[in-house]
Order: C-alpha cells, then sequence, then structure tokens
C-alpha cells in the first residue's frame, strides 16, 4: 500500500469514527512539475520560508513551523497542530501516556473549564477531535472559514496554559481503559497485532501499543500527565497545518498574534531506540476468544526516514503494491480468487514512519484453508517476485493508480493536510509529499526484485498466529429474555 | 489498504482490518447522526428515457467525476433469503459481459478508476470515481455499463463470494458490538424486512444460487427503481449523455414496491447475551423514524443535544464526563424508508453494565420528559447551522447528499432550506416530537458481554 493510503487509513480510520469524515479520498497526483514551476521565494517577509505551488511555509520567531495550503473551493478551513510526540517518543512504564495527555488536553486550561474547549469549537459550529500515533500527537478543528481565529486562540491557550487536575484525570484515564477494552481486548485481531509487534520490535519503541499497555494505564498518575506536557508541548516542537479558503498571509499574521505568544522551551533530547538486528524467524501463537484464525507477518524494513539507499522504501511501497493494491493485484487475483486460499488478505508498508518499520501481511484463510496453506501461498508470491521480474504492465497500473489518487486526494481538504502533518511531524520535508509520485515512477523491476530479497528473508520476520478458542454457544441460553421495564 | 481500498469493492464483506490495526488512537467518535441533509450547490434533475432519475451537480474545480448508481434493492429486499441482496450486488463486478472479475479490474484500475459497491437495507450501490481525461473517462463508463446490464453471475465467482460471505458471518460472533447489533435489529424488526443484517443469515446464504440472484437483478436493477447521480467536471450535454449511456440497456421495469411500515415495540424487552469479552456493549432503542418525517428537525436537533454532539452531548456528558464509565456513548437515528431505529448506545467493562444502563436510562427520561434547556437547544442551532458549510465542502459530501435525497425523494430545495429548518425548532417541538414518538419503557435492550453474575456464582 502506498505510504499515502497509510495516512489516509489513519485519517479514514478517524474520520469514520469520529464522523468528520471529510471523504479522506486517497492520495497524490502527477502535478507535480506543475507545482515546482511555481515555486517563488518571495525572500524579504520575515518568517516566510519557501511557498511552492499552493503551499506556503512559515517559521515563527518561537520555532513554530506553519503549512498553509490554500484551497478556494469551499468556504471552509481545517486547522491541525501536530506535536512530535506519540507512543514512540515513551517509556516502559509509562506506555500510553502520550494517548492519554491527548485526551487530558481537553480538560480545560488557567482560563477555561474542562470540556469548554469543545463546547466553543461546538458554537461555533466546529467540528474536532485528536489523535495520537506512534510518532505523533495531533488536533484538529474542520471550520467556517471566518471561524478560524477562535481555533488559533484556543489551541495556542492550551499549548501553553494546561490545567491538569487529579480530579479529571482519574476519570479520564478510566474512559482510555474503557477505550483499551474496546479496541484492542475485545477485538482478537487488535490483541494478536499487539503481540505481533511486541514480538517483532524488541529495542524499538514501536514495540508498546499506542493506547498503552493496561498495567501501565492502571498505574499512570497526574504527575505522569504534566512531566509529559512539559516535556513536548512547545511551539519549537510542533508543526501547524491549516488548509482551506485562507489567504495564507492572514493566516500567518493570526498565528503571530496567538501561537507567537507561546514561549520556546528546550526538548529533550530523544534517545534512539534503534532496534538490533534480527537473527532468525519469530513465531508466537495468541489464544482468544475467536471463530475465526488470523495472521501477520512482517519483515524488518528502512523507510524514507532511516533509508540508507533512497530509492529503497518506493520499490518496497512498489512491491506492496504489486501484491495488494486494487483487486487486480497479485493477492486478490490469485490468493482470492484464483487459488482461493484466502478469505481476505492485505500486503502494507508505511514508508513515512519516524524508525525502521514492517512490511506488513495479514491474511485469513478461506473455508477448508490453514493458517499453513496460507502462509505458503505467501511465500511463494514473495518467491515469485524474488525470482521473477514485475511486468511492465503491472508496474503502469500502479503507476495510473498513483496518479489518479492524487488528483482524487483534491477532494479532501483534511486528506491533504494530514500527508503534510505527516511528513513534517516524522522529520521528513513535508516537498516529499509532491515528489511520491515520481519516485515511485522512476522505480524499476529490477529494484523491485532486489528489495525483495534483500528484506524479505526469514532471518528478519516474524509470524503470529491468532488461534481462536472455542467459545460456548451464546444467546439466550443464558441471559435468555426476561421483560423489564 | 492499498491504492484501491479492498473494501470499497468488497461489498461489506472482508476487510481485513489491517490498518486498523494499526492505527492511531483518538479521542472520541460520536454518534453516527444520520446522514441527514445538506447541500446548496443547485442540483439538476431529470429522467432518463428508460425511468431512472438522474441528480447532477456540475463541479468543474477539479478533473474527476463521480457517478453513484443506487438501486431500491437493499437487504431489505431479501425476503425468506436473507443474503440475497448483498449477494447480488456483489456479484455485479465477478463477472459481466463476458469479462472475468480480473479483466474488469484490470480494466478500471489500468486507468486509476475506483469502482465499489456495497448493499445496505434499504440501497444497493454502485460507485465510480475517475478522471475526466477522455479516453479514461469513457473506458471507465463503459466497464461501468458492462457491469451494470450485463453481470454474467458465474456460478465459481459465486461460490467463492458465498464462502467469504459465511466467513465474515462467523467473525462477525467474535464482536459483541456486532452481536449486539444483530440482536437489537432483531428486537427492533421482530416481523419487519428490516429484521436482518444486509449480510444475510447462514441458512439464508446456503439456500442461494446464481439463478436466484439473477430473479432478483432482473426485477429490481431496472430503471424505473434507480437513482443516478453525478458531481463532476461534466457539462448538462456531457451528464445527460453519461445518464443515457450508463441506464440505456436497462429495461424500465417496475419501481419496487412499498416497504411496510413498522410496528411499534408494545413492551419493553431486555436481552442479555453472555460473550467472553472484557465489555458489556449495550444498546437500548426502538424503531425511529423515516426520511421526510414531519417530526424530522424536532427529533433530529433534539438528538444533537441528546447524545448526537459528540463530547458535548448530554449522554456523553453523563456517561463519559462525569463517569469514566464508557470511552463513546451516543444516540442516532437513522431515518431509512420506514421507520429506521433510534439507538442508544454504549460500551463499559462488564462490572459497571449494570450502572452504565442505568445512567443511561435516566438522561432519556429526563430529557423526554423536560426537553432541552434553552441554552442547549441554541448551542445545537449554532453548532448545526454554523457548520453547515462543511457538510457540502467536497465532491464525495455533495453526491453523499443528492444521492439521498434522490432515493428517499425528498425536495429539491432540501439542502437550501436545511438551516432555516433548523432554526425553526422549538423546545416544546423537540419534547413534544419526543414524548410522542420515544418510550422509554417500550425500548428493547440488548447487552452483550461477560456475564458478572454468572462469573460471581463460579
Amino acid at each position: 500500500m502506498n505510504p499515502l493510503s497509510k495516512i489516509s487509513a489513519a485519517a479514514l480510520t478517524a474520520a469514520a469514527l469520529t464522523g468528520c469524515a471529510t471523504g479522506l479520498a486517497k492520495n497524490d497526483t502527477a502535478e507535480m512539475s506543475a507545482s515546482s514551476t511555481a515555486l517563488s521565494a518571495n525572500a524579504g517577509e520575515t518568517g516566510h520560508i519557501v511557498t511552492i505551488g499552493d503551499v506556503h511555509e512559515y517559521r515563527l520567531d518561537n520555532g513554530l513551523q506553519i503549512l498553509i495550503k490554500e484551497d478556494h473551493r469551499a468556504p471552509v478551513v481545517v486547522s491541525q497542530i501536530w506535536y512530535k510526540t506519540g507512543a514512540s517518543y515513551e517509556s516502559n512504564g509509562t506506555t500510553g501516556v502520550a494517548h492519554v495527555l491527548e485526551h487530558m488536553m481537553f480538560k480545560g486550561t488557567k482560563t477555561l473549564g474542562p470540556n469548554e474547549f469543545s463546547r466553543i469549537i461546538a458554537a461555533n459550529g466546529g467540528r474536532e477531535n485528536a489523535f495520537t500515533g506512534q510518532d505523533y500527537t495531533a488536533y484538529f478543528q474542520q471550520l467556517e472559514k471566518s471561524r478560524l481565529p477562535i481555533s488559533f486562540e484556543l489551541e495556542a491557550d492550551r499549548m501553553a496554559n494546561l490545567n491538569l487536575r487529579a480530579e479529571d484525570f482519574v476519570k479520564e484515564v478510566k474512559v482510555v481503559m474503557e477505550e483499551r477494552r474496546m479496541r484492542t481486548d475485545d477485538k482478537p485481531r487488535s490483541l494478536t497485532y499487539e503481540h505481533f509487534a511486541a514480538t517483532a520490535f524488541v529495542n524499538s519503541p514501536y514495540h508498546q501499543p499506542i493506547i498503552g499497555w493496561m498495567n501501565d494505564l492502571e498505574n499512570m498518575n497526574v504527575d505522569d500527565m504534566r512531566n509529559w506536557y512539559k516535556d513536548w508541548y512547545a511551539p519549537n516542537n510542533a508543526t501547524l497545518v491549516v488548509a482551506g479558503d485562507v489567504d495564507a498571509k492572514a493566516v500567518f499574521e493570526l498565528a503571530k498574534k496567538t501561537y507567537g505568544k507561546v514561549k520556546a522551551r528546550p526538548i529533550p533530547l530523544l534517545k534512539p531506540q534503534t532496534d538490533f538486528e534480527q537473527k532468525g524467524i519469530k513465531r508466537i501463537v495468541v489464544k482468544a476468544p475467536a471463530q475465526v484464525p488470523y495472521m501477520l507477518m512482517g519483515y524488518k524494513v528502512p523507510v524514507v526516514a532511516t533509508a540508507k539507499t533512497d530509492w529503497e522504501p518506493y520499490a518496497l511501497e512498489m512491491l506492496a503494491n504489486v501484491l495488494d493494491a486494487g483487486e487486480s493485484s497479485r493477492f486478490a487475483k490469485e490468493l482470492v480468487r484464483g487459488q482461493q486460499i484466502a478469505t481476505s488478505v492485505g500486503a502494507g508498508y508505511d514508508l513515512y514512519s519516524r524508525l525502521d518499520n514492517l512490511f506488513l501481511f495479514s491474511g485469513t484463510p478461506a473455508k477448508g484453508k490453514t493458517i499453513e496453506e496460507l502462509e505458503k501461498a505467501i511465500r511463494t508470491q514473495i518467491q515469485k517476485i524474488k525470482t521473477e521480474q514485475v511486468s511492465q504492465a503491472e508496474l503502469d497500473r500502479i503507476k495510473a493508480q498513483v496518479v489518479a489518487s492524487k488528483v482524487y486526494e483534491k477532494d479532501s481538504l483534511f486528506y491533504q493536510a494530514m500527508q503534510m502533518g505527516t511528513l513534517a511531524t516524522v522529520g521528513l520535508d513535508w516537498q516529499l509529499m509532491d515528489q511520491f509520485v515520481e519516485r515511485l515512477r522512476a522505480v524499476t523491476p529490477e529494484q523491485v526484485q532486489a528489495v525483495a530479497k534483500k528484506y524479505l528473508i526469514d532471518d528478519y520476520l516474524t509470524v503470529a498466529v491468532l488461534d481462536p478458542q472455542s467459545t460456548p454457544a451464546p444467546a439466550a441460553a443464558n441471559g435468555g429474555h426476561s421483560h423489564a421495564h | 489498504m492499498p491504492i484501491n481500498s479492498k473494501n470499497s469493492k468488497s461489498k461489506n464483506m472482508n476487510n481485513t482490518l489491517f490498518f486498523g490495526l494499526l492505527m492511531s488512537s483518538i479521542l472520541f467518535f460520536t454518534a453516527l447522526t444520520s446522514t441527514t441533509v445538506s447541500a446548496s450547490p443547485e442540483i439538476e434533475h431529470w429522467r432518463t428515457t428508460n425511468g431512472a432519475r438522474v441528480y447532477f451537480v456540475p463541479a468543474p474545480e477539479l478533473p474527476i467525476v463521480d457517478i453513484r448508481i443506487i438501486f431500491n434493492a437493499g437487504a431489505a429486499r431479501d425476503e425468506d433469503m436473507p443474503g440475497l441482496a448483498i449477494l447480488t450486488n456483489g456479484l455485479l463486478a465477478e463477472g459481466a459481459g463476458g469479462l472475468s472479475a480480473d479483466q474488469l479490474a484490470e480494466q478500471f484500475e489500468s486507468i486509476g478508476a475506483r469502482f465499489g459497491n456495497s448493499a445496505q437495507r434499504d440501497m444497493a450501490i454502485l460507485s465510480l470515481r475517475t478522471l475526466t481525461e477522455k479516453k479514461i473517462f469513457d473506458s471507465a463508463v463503459n466497464t461501468l455499463t458492462t457491469i451494470l446490464t450485463q453481470p454474467d453471475f458465474p456460478k465459481a465467482a459465486f461460490e467463492r463470494e458465498r464462502g467469504r460471505l459465511l466467513t465474515t458471518l462467523k467473525q462477525n460472533k467474535q464482536s459483541p458490538g456486532k452481536l449486539a447489533n444483530k440482536t437489537f435489529f432483531n428486537a427492533l424488526y421482530t416481523k419487519h424486512p428490516y429484521r436482518n443484517q444486509p449480510t444475510g443469515t447462514e441458512t439464508g446464504i446456503n439456500e442461494l444460487d446464481t439463478a436466484k440472484l439473477k430473479t432478483f437483478y432482473d426485477k429490481y436493477y431496472v430503471g424505473s427503481n434507480a437513482i443516478l447521480a453525478i458531481v463532476g467536471d461534466l457539462s448538462r450535454t456531457d451528464a445527460e449523455k453519461l445518464a443515457q449511456t450508463l441506464m440505456a440497456k436497462l429495461p424500465e421495469g417496475e419501481p419496487a414496491d412499498n416497504i411496510p411500515p413498522v410496528e411499534a415495540l408494545t413492551d419493553g424487552e431486555e436481552i442479555r447475551i453472555d460473550h467472553p469479552s472484557a465489555q458489556t456493549h449495550i444498546l437500548v432503542g426502538q424503531p425511529g423514524m423515516k426520511r421526510g418525517d414531519p417530526d424530522y428537525f424536532a427529533l433530529y436537533v433534539g438528538n444533537h443535544i441528546l447524545g448526537g454532539s459528540g463530547l458535548v452531548a448530554r449522554l456523553s456528558n453523563e456517561i463519559r464526563e462525569k463517569r469514566g464509565l464508557a470511552y463513546s456513548s451516543y444516540s442516532y437515528f437513522v431515518p431509512m424508508q420506514q421507520n429506521g431505529p433510534f439507538t442508544i448506545g454504549l460500551q463499559t467493562r462488564n462490572e459497571s453494565a449494570d450502572e452504565a444502563l442505568n445512567v443511561l436510562r435516566e438522561t432519556i427520561g429526563t430529557f423526554i420528559k423536560e426537553g432541552p434547556t434553552a441554552e442547549e437547544l441554541d448551542a445545537a442551532k449554532k453548532n448545526i447551522t454554523g457548520g453547515f458549510p462543511l457538510r457540502i465542502s467536497s465532491n464525495k459530501k455533495i453526491i453523499d447528499y443528492i444521492g439521498m435525497i434522490g432515493f428517499y425523494q425528498l425536495p429539491m430545495d432540501y439542502l437550501d432550506t436545511f438551516n432555516e429548518r433548523v432554526q425553526a425548532v422549538t423546545l416544546d417541538d423537540i419534547k413534544n416530537a419526543f414524548q410522542k414518538r420515544i418510550h422509554l419503557n417500550k425500548m428493547a435492550t440488548v447487552m452483550v458481554g461477560g456475564n458478572v453474575n454468572l462469573t460471581e456464582k463460579k
């Protein structure tokens, strides 16, 4: 899957769950030549860094990076503030703290009471939410364009003046534990993924789940919140992304007056926590109440931010697309329809993470097939990539999809803002967004083969299998129907 | 998901949840507030020669077109074969005009076009997004027309898709939320066609064959039973041509019969299902309202205050903010051809289930009795009307709305008058509508989770 679709998967989930969806079409286009011609220096204006196409980059004196995309199709605006912190910045014992703090950010400041932030946004016709990932924590509002100052004032306020009270924390951490039960504990596949990631990564902080281990949540306290907030919430550790029917210069002026008041602070030095080289295949079984088996396979691979050879992540991306990019790709054609080994099967790779990541496979065997048969079929597909060159027709099809996606994504402001925010926050140049299509187009069949041979090998592999534990027949037997009320 | 999300093509069948797993955690989710409403773009409307109703909004800003064809052929038409509508819809792209599923997929994807299909209770949908560049556009429309008008219903593909659907049903049993939802619909619609999940039942699916799918297709996938929504960079003339190209080969046929009205529940019922989960999923509700309902705006705005506006709604305030009992608690109406469900829900650790249910019931009871406060109503109106531009800010959102307006035959000025109709709602309107329509003592309550009482006895 293409990286951008990874982002969009994130966006999609957020959107689907929050009802804030903007359509979130997927991605990217070949419009890069067009946009780079529009490069303007615009020197002389303090704080202005660069303008490329319709995206303007600024920086405030306090270090806040600002990316503004003008899009005048509709009188609306999305504003996202991204902090360079997330689950992968956490230490053992306080996992989940980034996400719990994200919840606490709605609990008031020196001047606003709990939830007042949300009430003000709502009264202004706005939609809002926040999300935490391994590499970022972000907050957003979608508004009619004239309401943008409200977003800036409120976000700048809670960037500096959060009021963390023990009584709010005690309730909110319970909410997060419920969230964990809902998202992970009671979802056999999510649970399997959690164990899988904890096995594949050892020293890398991707070892730990974003939502945190339950035991860490149970022992978290309000001081953990305060420390986290003090460490990471500063303008010099954040990127503001604004997209919509705005004038970039006016937005910058507005940012100066609001975010500009927040003082820069020293940010802790992050330890690298580079995972050591894996020395052989790892296999685990996760037993959970479930009905249908499931498997995950992951190979350690570099990403754009870590790759020593710059085309490799794009070749891995192309590889993921050859196997799984729609109904005409190999997995759908050969494993779901042709051999009918899988009910569903996917390949995925996120090239825009901060640290080395996994090239992932997941699947559910078709009725009458086993997990072993599915794993064998996936391995056969990998072997085929290693021994036979990918056809030009396949590459062309993927390129056509990517080019079209780049046009489609323009239908979603939110998605475009997500892309910029993600790149900036994992330490990459946001302009890579526009280079994606060109980089992917440049990938050759030889390169796809080369990355498969180099990285998709057993020594770098972790396999996790969900072993369904049959559950007693539910339904009326136990609770039965009882009439009440 | 890959570039073309497998989801969008996979008829609600199996999605791998692949990326769901990697996903970030988000702060909250608001209820699926009914996809009401709105767009003030000018909607052009006409009929094709075979009776299909066309709704078109020109959108010249981007070189793309979205097309959505909606048939009144959802799972409510399954009769005694639950699963019929979704499999019929799902099989369309599995072989058509002599082309295989592989070939059809390649035709779309080699030009970057995105095809999707799905079936819910009311609607069966085919959708396409494509670039407008002539060669690409013509090819995408051509493939869509083939799928729409010449499906082959190949036996082998049918058997495979039936197998996948059965696996989905099995998988759904893992999920306390899905189990609760299924049980909830069964309780609300005991004898009504809305009773079953669109994914059908094992018995229903096992009784199907390709002849039955073909019969269903011949009856319902016809011009006079179709809506065609188009948004994109086309002129009216181009859109008319497109509509004609797509629909011409379908017979005019007959519109589907009306769905029978839903009988109100006569008694409160509580169903507890034991499930090996850490949380209990609670759903409380009753048949709610339909599209075009005279009480629509009163109920919609009222629900916004009760449980439809995320963290600032009453339910969230009582359940989550004050007590930390749940990550998500919400209420929503799903207006359909007939009264769709009014659902109030939450999920909480098993030990808190009874406490949470009590708070939930008390919150609804108070709301029905007293209605909202003037401040709440004012805040809700500001939120709904102030956010109006967000509802129609993309082609995707606009096609959602015009598809809905067309399918449910809402007035053409529905979007233009939306804000004023929201503004016109009074405190009494809400209180009266809830007291007349919503009855706490005649609701179904479904609880799926670890049975604490049983556990304690062990």
